[in-house]
């Protein structure tokens, strides 16, 4: 059993957090793993690696991102509501936070491509940036489905200089491209790095990119304590691989607050899903009883995935954190509301967060409570899908 | 055919000879292996194209249990997977098919991927297996480092695990693998997924070589090996090759049957005439 304060550490040496993670790749790509482990752990104990990163994330990224305590929907919701603005990081979301230190990596290591599946395109977009400004070459996999409903972020990646590939396959949505920018990268590992978007994949990547995203975390607790001199009692995310939530987790996994993940509904692998192996990790899946793979729905392209990263199976077993979900249309209230209440227009995956503590104020969560929120990426990008449902 | 090749034994019945020993005693009566793959539940005569491709010489059979998201394979492999599930291909339909399978003692193994098995739980799909008469099992996504859970139900239940060796895979780990594979080593010719190729790639004969030196057990080449005169090169040094996009190409052609014994002859003859 795994003890709570064992939460959000190192995970094996097998990468395993608790029964979750490991590395279930084709023999080609076990190396690449091997290196970029090795890779990674160099980096993150060399304090020159550290601050170039920092360095980065401050003068290009725009960190730290503030916490804004909302006033019109705090009274309105009978809760302090405060808002990680990770909507205010370059290129409008939290994706950048961990692509900035994949491309340092993948420099680091020698590889001069990056490869990357993206869902809504924020991660797309964020990789091609990091591409831009590294002069790396990058293409990048995107679910046909995606393709149309985020096109304007096919063409910022486009702008940026990455070639976008959209894929057919299966669902055409992000765990199709997935599927696609690993076949890539098992063809191309020698010159390339996959720069994965979330908190999944085979060992190291949860490790890494969790590692990557806890700047949100560090940055918020810090924050918060500033701002309520306490710790929040409540702790809120949306899930889709996991990256924000991990990161913001990673932060408070040791204090007293309650950590909520939320999944939309269409695509709840917690709620839902049952242990499984696919893209190479231990997770849970939503899955039929043969073990097929099914395909998640949601309005959201960013969270329209049928697993979740292997940490959060583990934090969810261990009671640690709760997954809960909201559908699209709790999601397009939440969305317009934040807007009319506050002036933020959100993305709609952390919409999906809003949508539980509107839901919630006054019941599970208690009047008064001081909630924190992940905003991890603004809404430009769905405004046209919004515009279009509201007709 | 060449009459210094022997025929394969033919064993009658149920459970299924050593996938391991049979190829053994093959390749060291000089016969070069020929492994043809088809995708489990695709079109009605699947079943019939595993029988053509036994009886036109090959040496055991891989039979692909489709999975919604196959990491490893390319465009035919993925466009097979879908037919079949989109037509209710089931791992137990496919097995259950196979169980009586008339193959004249053809060993037979699956190529799948571990979710699959996962979800079955690693007891019952090993006995599964045995029961359908499946001597091996080839799990792209279950490398040496994660293989001990399932090698151990596989082992009990008499199913043979065949591992993969990569072309990127350092000496020390390939020892590693070389030392547990079982029935056969499956040498990855070409860094990349399942699918036609114009030319052998040169990684194909490196990593054959480069199993051979360290092992006894057949050294099979598979990805990436389309042709007859392709076969006939890389088995210049390997024990045999592993031909599947080619052959599933031609059963997504409507080939059927005949299309897989006409190609699986193909090859046979090319390595049969090997000097
Ligand atoms: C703004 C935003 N939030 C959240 C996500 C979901 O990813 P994760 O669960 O890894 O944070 C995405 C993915 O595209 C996103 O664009």
């Amino acid at each position: 059993m795994t003890t709570l304060g064992e939460l959000m550490r190192e995970p094996s040496a097998s990468g395993r957090f608790g029964e979750y993670g490991g590395r279930f790749v084709p023999e080609s790509l076990v190396p690449a793993c091997e290196e970029l482990d090795r890779a990674f752990r160099s980096a993150w104990s060399d304090p020159s690696f550290r601050s170039e990163l920092d360095h980065l994330l401050r003068s290009y990224g725009g960190r730290p991102t503030p916490v804004t305590e909302c006033r019109r929907l705090s009274e309105r919701l009978g809760v302090r509501l405060l808002l990680k603005r990770e909507d205010l990081n370059h290129t409008g979301s939290h994706k950048l936070n961990n692509v900035i230190g994949q491309a340092l990596l993948a420099r680091r290591m020698g590889k001069r491509r990056l490869v990357a599946e993206t869902g809504a395109g924020q991660h797309g977009v964020a990789t091609a940036t990091a591409a831009a400004l590294f002069g790396m070459e990058c293409d990048v996999y995107m679910g046909a489905v995606d393709v149309e409903r985020q096109e304007l972020n096919v063409f910022r990646m486009e702008l940026l200089g990455a070639s976008v590939h959209p894929v057919q396959s299966g669902s055409r949505t992000l765990k199709d491209a997935i599927n696609e920018a690993l076949r890539n990268w098992v063809a191309t590992v020698e010159t390339t790095h996959y720069c994965i978007g979330s908190v999944m994949g085979p060992h190291p990547y949860p490790y890494i990119v969790r590692e990557l995203q806890r700047v949100v975390g560090d940055e918020a607790r810090r924050q918060c304590r500033e701002i309520l001199k306490s710790d929040p009692d409540i702790v809120v995310a949306c899930v889709g691989g996991g990256s924000n939530a991990a990161g913001t987790f990673a932060g408070f996994v040791d204090s007293g607050a309650r950590l909520v993940g939320v999944e939309a509904a269409g695509g709840a692998a917690v709620q839902h899903g049952v242990p499984g192996i696919v893209h190479g990790m231990r997770s849970k899946f939503l899955q039929d009883e043969d073990g097929q793979i099914l395909e998640a729905e949601s309005i959201s392209a960013g969270l329209d995935y049928p697993g979740i990263g292997p940490e959060h199976a583990q934090l969810a077993d261990a009671g640690r954190a709760e997954y809960m979900e909201a559908n699209d249309d709790e999601v397009l209230a939440a969305f317009r509301l934040l807007a009319e209440t506050e002036g933020i227009i959100p993305a709609l995956e952390p919409a999906h967060g809003l949508a539980w503590i509107v839901r919630e104020a006054g019941k599970s969560i208690p009047k008064g409570s001081a909630v924190l929120l992940t905003l991890s990426g603004r809404g430009d990008k769905d405004v046209a899908l919004v515009r279009e449902r509201s007709r | 055919m060449s009459g210094t090749v022997p025929e394969p034994a033919v064993s009658e019945s149920a459970p299924a000879a050593s996938l391991e020993a049979h190829l053994r005693t093959l390749r060291d009566a000089g016969r070069k292996l020929l492994v043809p793959y088809v995708t489990g539940g695709l079109g009605d005569d699947w079943l019939a194209a595993v029988e053509a491709a036994a009886a036109a010489g090959a040496d055991a059979i891989e039979v692909g249990i489709p999975f919604s998201d196959p990491m490893i394979d390319g465009p035919v492999i993925q466009e097979a997977s879908v037919r079949a599930l989109a037509s209710g291909a089931t791992p137990h339909s496919i097995l259950t098919a196979l169980a009586g399978a008339d193959v004249g003692g053809t060993p037979l193994t699956v190529m799948t991927y571990y979710n699959l098995i996962a979800r079955a739980g690693l007891r019952r799909m090993a006995s599964s297996l045995a029961e359908a008469g499946i001597s091996g099992a080839i799990l792209p996504d279950l490398p040496v480092d994660e293989l001990d859970p399932w090698r151990e139900e596989a082992e009990a239940a008499g199913v043979e695990t065949v591992l993969l060796a990569a072309p990127t895979t350092p000496e020390d780990r390939l020892r590693r693998i070389v030392a547990r594979s079982q029935g056969f080593l499956y040498a990855v010719g070409v860094m990349g997924v399942t699918g036609e190729r114009a030319s052998l790639a040169a990684s194909a004969l490196t990593i054959a070589r480069r199993c051979k030196e360290l092992t006894d057990l057949p050294v099979i080449v598979g990805i990436g090996i389309s042709t007859p005169d392709q076969a006939a090169e890389v088995c210049q040094v390997a024990d045999g090759v592993a031909v599947g996009s080619a052959v599933v190409h031609r059963l997504l052609d409507g080939d059927g049957p005949d299309g897989v014994a006409k190609l699986v002859s193909s090859f046979r003859d090319a390595l049969d005439t090997t000097p």
